[in-house]
Parts: C-alpha cells; structure tokens; sequence
C-alpha cells in the first residue's frame, strides 16, 4: 500500500522520536529504545518505496495542500515534498547506515552521561537529511540543512573536552559560512525566477540564457555545498570534526551526513534544476582531482585512526565528484554507486575504529598492534570495510572505483583517469597502516587484559561488513534495475544504464 | 543612483562580516561577524520583495479594488522570519561553546587554543 501521504512520515517520525526522546529521558532505556525505533521505521519506509514501486516511479505531495493555483499561473505555492528514483536511493542508503549506528551506539554510549541528549540530536540530524532528501523547494532544503548542520555540531562537541569544543566551534563556524551562502543564492535564485520549487525553476531557467547573476549563484552554491561536502579548498573543518564526535557519530557524518548535505545537494540543484552546464563540470572535475590527492596524501601521514579515515573519506568523496562531474550515464552511475559503497565501509571503519577505543581506550595507531587475536569480530569487520577501501577485488569498493575510472576514459579525460587510478594505489598503502599496525602483528603487553566488544555493537559491525562485501551486486541486472539506475535516470534524463 | 544604494550598502555589511570572521583572533568577535553577515543577508532577503508605496498582501472587498501590482511579495517575509529564528539557534549554539571554551582556556583567543593542529 503506497501512497504520497506517507512521505513526510520520513521528517516525521525521527522528528517525534527526538522530543519524545526528551520527554522520557528519566526511564533509562527509553531513548535507547526510540533511537533504533525511529530510525528502524524510515529504513523500512524507504525499502517500501523501492520494493512496491515501479523502478522510477515519482510521488509528490503539497505540504498543506497548497498545491498550484490559476492565480499565480500554474506555480507551486507551498512546499513540495518529492520522491523520486534518486531521493528514495540516497533515503535506502542514510537510514541504513542510521538503522546500524543507532543499534551500535545502544552499546557503544553506555560509557556517558546524557544519552537521551544524544538521541536527541541524533534523530534531529536523521530528519534533517531525510528532509534535505525529500524537499522539492529551496528555501525548505535550507531549513533541513541547518537543522542537519545545527545537530551534527552540537554531537561533534559531544565529549566537551578540549579538542571536542574547539573541534565544534570550527565546524560551526565554517558550517555557518556555508549555510550564509547558500541562503545568499536561495535569494538571488528567488529574485531572479520568482519561485523556490525546483520543478518551476528547471522551467524557468531552461528557456532563458544564462545571465551574469546566475553564474554569481553558481560559485556562490558550489562554495556552500563544497563547505558541506568537505570538496579541498574547503576542508580544513573535516579532519577536526569527524574525530572528534563519539563513534557512532563519526560514522554518521563521514558515512552520510556529508553525502546527505554536500554531495546530494550538489547532484539535485546542478544537475536536476539547472542541467548540468559545461562550467560546472569543468569545475567539479578541478576540484574532484585536487581533493582526491589532498585527502590521499595527507592520511598517509596520520598516526590517530579516525584522523586517518577523516582525511580518507575527503579523498573519496573526490571519487564521487570525480564521477559526476564527468557527467556522463556511466560516471553518474559510477559517482552514485561509490557514494552508496563509501557509506557502508566507511560508516563500518569508523565504527571498528570506536570498538578500538571502546576497548583499548587509544586512538593512537603506534598504541595497538595484534588486536585481531583479541577482537576477532572487530578486526575481521575492520579488515572488509578496509579492502573495500582499498579497491581490493572482490570487494564492492573496488567495482565502484574501476565504473568511475572506466567513465572517465570513455569521455577521453585520460590525466583525471591515471590520476584516479594511481591514488587507489596511494589508498591501499594508508589503508594497510590501519591493518598492519592495528590488528596484525604482535599484541602489545599492555593490552594483553582486553576483551571483544558487546554483542550490539558487534552486529552492527558484522552487517556493515556484509554490505560492504556483497555490495558488488548491485551491479547485478535485476539489482541495478530496481536500485541504481531509476537514480542515474532522474540525474540524466535518458536511462542509458 | 540612489535607487542602488541600499543593496551596495547591504553588501559593505555582509563584507564588514566576512571580514570580521576571516580576521579577527576573538572568539566573541567571530560570533558578531557572523551575526552581521547573517543580518546582511536577512536585510537582502527582505529588499528583493520590498515594493515603493506597496501595500499589504491582503484581499479585501470592503476597501475596493487592490490590485497585485502594488502589493508587496510577502513570501520572503515570511522566509526571513525563518532564517531569524534559524540565526538565532546558531547563535545561542556558538555562544554557548565559547563559555564552555572560555572555561577551559581561560580566553578568547582563538591563537592560544592550539589542540588540534597537523
């Protein structure tokens, strides 16, 4: 039974599960229990979507029913809420990860204080994605943003240590540019079109030539949502913030969060809304290249393990951009499949790297070594998600990457392909640092007492594994069909996939 | 001329902000210059509907005939309203860190706080 009306369910539900959350903080378990509840609810809700539904089929629905009028000549006058091929993907793929972390982090935040504060902000966060996802009108993209935006820095500063505070004041601070910017173009854009659903607008804007304002809106877009994404010019905020959160949380900002608000948006406005002109893609390239090696070269140095995996997930998010700014069906289908990849083994790195603390208390690389014999789960976890990192073959992390690099020697950018190419070599090495130092080798004397972490947290870890080692089938026809290319076709119009 | 001088002087304000935020050292400092740019950008938001002599969006009978034409486009007031209240969250947020931050440093300099480096 599908039908419109249960698409806010997606804003709502995780929306009611905070403040009850709130409500019920006194009786301990209880927003242990709504956390995995709520997020449990949007997962199954966005299966629904993708299992009962003809493959791109798109629903719409008016907030309020304040749908188009003849009075204002057949625009959109409320908020429109959209969900189509692409929305419900990148839905599958946030509430999954959410689904995980919040089981894990039953286990995992048990060690602090206020753990209803953190589901909280948790569920806050997960409705601002699914709202970013499911809006079809800027200004309320907006909105979803800075509600995402305002919950990840209040979780960043978490711990409220040192480094957790002035981590957060950083990301707020960068973060709080970022959102300026994009209300600065959301206006130019109203001005100029005299309408904020992006169904409208694409029509608007597609009978006129490009005048010097929308080109103003354009860099003033890309530098807002290359804040969000973390793009390298823009990243110095990244490899605080990520670190810094609690586990569960540096699994869901590196995992989605800068996906949700950064890369999605990107997708949806320069593809969906404005077409994808030439500038853009010259420009998405330029920046995909630079973050690629930046991201790479820097986490070769790292000796703290979710520094490491903070500067990794920068370089691979030069991945996806590399493939949409290619443009081509190929490498969007390449770019959104390395993005579904990306969530699930850096979401499972991350949340290994948290049972490493959990149980060692050390974040410090050079402190561990032979935690595999300790930590089987952990260390077998941890070694999938780092092979699908590593673009190893069987691994899904590796047919993501060899889509992208194919694509863009197909549309003849022979330098970015060579260039993508020898930074998955550049990958494996930092990525067998994790392995070597942390989980091979001799176990150290002073962590001779540790023991695996509880069972929850394994679980989570073991299915994000899974994911990540049977995520090549989604290549699969009948997958790919169901999944994946009702998503290409919403970004490129024609379903060449 | 004059017809442009209140968006040139809305863009010196979300300059003198940006500069603020780019330059000064002062937590506090920081926090006003996002609070000036965040206006700016507010302050523009309510020029693009303002109308000289418009009226007020609202249909009446009994006063006879307004047409749309002279109304002033209500959307971005009621858009500005939200961006308020979104600016406020911000802001109370930030302000919050920097007494936690000042708790822990004993100043307001963001040079001297020097955790997270490399």
């Amino acid at each position: 039974m599908i039908n419109e009306g249960m698409i806010p369910l997606f804003v709502a539900v995780p929306l009611a599960g905070a403040f009850l959350a709130a409500l019920f903080k006194r009786l301990g378990w209880i927003p242990d229990l709504l956390g995995v509840l709520a997020s449990l609810f949007s997962f199954c809700l966005s299966l629904h979507f993708i299992l009962d539904t003809a493959p791109g089929a798109s629903f719409a629905v008016n907030v309020g029913g304040w749908g188009s009028f003849p009075e204002v000549m057949g625009k959109v006058v409320g908020i429109r809420l959209v969900l189509d091929g692409f929305t419900v993907f990148m839905l599958a793929i946030v509430n999954f990860v959410a689904l995980w972390v919040s089981i894990y982090a039953v286990g995992y935040m048990k060690r602090y204080t206020g753990r209803w504060q953190f589901y909280t902000l948790f569920l806050l966060m997960l409705a601002g994605m699914n709202g970013v996802l499911i809006t079809g009108d800027m200004f309320n993209m907006y909105v979803f943003i800075e509600i995402a935006s305002i919950a990840s820095y209040a979780l960043v500063a978490f711990g409220v240590g040192k480094r957790e505070l002035e981590a957060s004041f950083k990301y707020a601070v960068m973060g709080g540019m970022a959102s300026l910017l994009i209300l600065l173009a959301v206006v130019f854009l109203y001005a100029s079109t005299g309408t904020l659903n992006m169904g409208d607008m694409r029509e608007i804007l597609s009978g006129t030539h490009y005048s010097g304002l929308v080109y103003l809106v354009f860099g003033l877009l890309l530098t807002g949502f290359g804040l969000k994404a973390a793009l390298v010019p823009f990243h110095a905020w990244l490899p605080d913030a990520h670190p810094s959160a609690p586990a569960p949380i540096s699994a869901m900002l590196s995992g989605v969060l800068i996906k949700a608000l950064g890369v999605y948006t990107i997708a949806r406005i320069f593809f969906d809304v404005f077409g994808f002109p030439h500038q853009v893609s010259i420009i998405l390239l330029v920046l995909a290249a630079i973050s690629m090696g930046v991201g790479a070269l820097v986490a070769l140095r790292q000796w703290d393990m979710k520094r490491l995996l903070a500067y990794s997930s920068i370089s691979q998010v030069g991945y996806i951009m590399l493939g949409f700014g290619i443009g081509t069906p190929l490498g969007v289908m390449g770019a959104l499949f390395h993005l579904f990849n990306h969530s699930m083994f850096k979401s499972l790195l991350f949340l290994a790297s948290g049972a490493v603390e959990y149980s060692t208390g050390t974040r410090n690389m050079k402190e561990m070594g032979g935690l595999n014999r300790k930590m089987p789960v952990t260390g077998g976890t941890a070694l999938a998600g780092a092979m699908s990192l590593a673009g190893i073959p069987p691994f899904a992390g590796f047919w993501s990457k060899l889509v992208i690099i194919v694509a863009a020697v197909q549309a003849h950018h022979m330098k970015l392909a060579a260039w993508a190419a020898l930074m998955s070599i550049i990958t494996i090495v930092y990525v067998f640092r994790i392995t070597r130092y942390a989980f091979l080798g001799e176990l150290k004397e002073k962590l001779a007492g540790i023991k695996e972490v509880p069972l929850l947290m394994r679980v989570s870890l073991i299915i994000l594994a899974l994911a990540c080692i049977l995520g090549g089938l989604v290549l699969l026809p009948q997958v790919r069909k169901m999944f994946l290319s009702p998503a290409v076709r919403v970004l490129i119009g024609m379903g060449g996939v | 001329m004059n017809a442009y001088m209140p968006y040139v002087l809305c863009l010196v304000l979300f300059c003198i902000g940006i500069f603020a935020i780019l330059s000064k050292k002062n937590i506090i400092k920081i926090i006003l210059g996002i609070i000036i740019a965040e206006y700016a950008v507010n302050l523009f938001l309510v020029m693009v509907a303002y109308k000289a002599g418009g009226r007020a969006a609202i249909f009446s009978p009994n006063r006879g005939e307004i047409l749309p034409e002279v109304m002033v486009d209500p959307l971005p007031h009621a858009l500005v309203l939200t961006s308020i209240v979104i600016g406020l969250a911000t802001t109370a947020f930030m302000i919050a860190l920097a007494i936690r931050l000042y708790g822990k440093y004993g100043t307001f300099d963001i040079t001297r706080m020097r955790e997270l480096r490399g």
